[in-house]
């Protein structure tokens, strides 16, 4: 059997479980959490450095970038004007070229807006950057993205937050017939099992921030994550039987008495 | 104080007063930030870090400095 890497813009990583940074008590519960959950690649926003009170904790004393690698993400903007400045300020930050593009199209459902999508995806593609990118989980749009030089295909379960799971197996399915692409399912998973079923759909990843973040015992469930994205990546390289409708014993009838 | 001397700035949307001859380096020593792990704009420019103890500031002049928080 060959090696099961997980591998993004030429770059290997060990863990399929993609965890987000925002919504935790506190920067140590967040760090905890993801050490916990064995990501080693977390998403970060960029905003204005709080200048009135300086001892705010930074992330990245929490977080040592040099360890786990930050992916820039794009929370938060609405127009492809907002998310390329987004992108370019993260990367001038210190270098960061693989990010996380979403751009959202109304507040209510943060679905995301697939025209300005595809766009920032074409020019950030033109500026050297590698775009993994959040969309919905649409195969010809999908197909779109990776014809205009997107890195990985990101597309949601669910609404962001919501914790309502997979919606559409069938998309993702498809999406995942037609894409040699990293496919990372990211928004809506509530809860492990759906995680490993994300995985047993054939994906590649899955990023995970609320159902961790808000669960009741967050480090528990980050570890919850970590082995159902394991196990789901395992059973779906282990190859499943076939379904069939009746039972098949799986005791031989051979020298019944 | 010698208001002559003083200009206004903006950083990150809140108006400041600093010296004449202020340059963006000062800026991010005032504020106590190490400089490798933020961004900078001027005027919606991104600035090159290399370069900011070189470009000093005039009245009216936005600055702003990001850096990364938690987020999903």
């Amino acid at each position: 059997m060959k090696k099961d890497n997980f591998i993004i813009a030429n770059k290997k990583f060990s863990s399929r479980l993609i965890v987000g940074t925002g919504k935790y008590k506190n920067m140590l519960e967040c760090a905890q959490a993801i050490k916990t959950s064995g990501a080693d690649i977390v998403t970060v926003a960029v905003r204005r450095v709080n200048i009135s009170d300086k001892s705010k904790p930074r992330l990245m004393d929490f977080i040592d970038p040099k360890k786990i690698t930050y992916l820039p993400n794009t929370a938060g903007c609405f127009t492809s004007k907002e998310a390329l400045r987004t992108l370019r300020l993260a990367r001038e930050i210190g270098g960061w070229k693989l990010v996380k593009l979403e751009v959202l199209g109304e507040k209510k459902n943060l679905f995301p807006d697939m025209i300005e999508t595809l766009k920032s995806t074409e020019i950030l593609t033109k500026e050297g950057f590698k775009v993994m990118v959040y969309c919905n989980d649409d195969p010809l749009m999908a197909r779109r993205l990776e014809n205009a030089g997107a890195s990985a295909i990101m597309p949601l379960a669910a609404p962001i937050g919501s914790g309502l799971g997979i919606q559409n197996k069938v998309n993702l399915k498809i999406i995942r017939k037609q894409t040699k692409l990293p496919l990372i399912v990211d928004a809506g998973i509530g809860q492990a099992s759906e995680a490993a079923e994300a995985m047993e759909l054939g994906c590649d990843g899955v990023l995970v921030n609320t159902a961790i973040a808000k669960a009741k015992y967050p480090y528990q469930m980050a570890e919850a994550m970590k082995l159902a994205v394991k196990a789901g990546r395992k059973s779906f390289i282990s190859g499943r039987i076939k379904p069939i409708l009746f039972g098949s014993a799986s005791t031989s009838n051979k020298g019944i008495i | 104080m010698n208001k002559k001397n003083k200009i206004k700035i903006i950083v990150n949307g809140k108006q400041i007063m600093v010296n004449a001859k202020f340059s963006i380096k000062n800026v991010i020593d005032k504020l106590k930030m190490p400089i490798s792990k933020v961004a900078i704009e001027l005027n919606r420019e991104i600035v090159n870090k290399k370069n900011i103890n070189k470009i000093f500031l005039k009245t009216g002049d936005k600055v702003e400095i990001v850096h990364f928080i938690g987020g999903g």
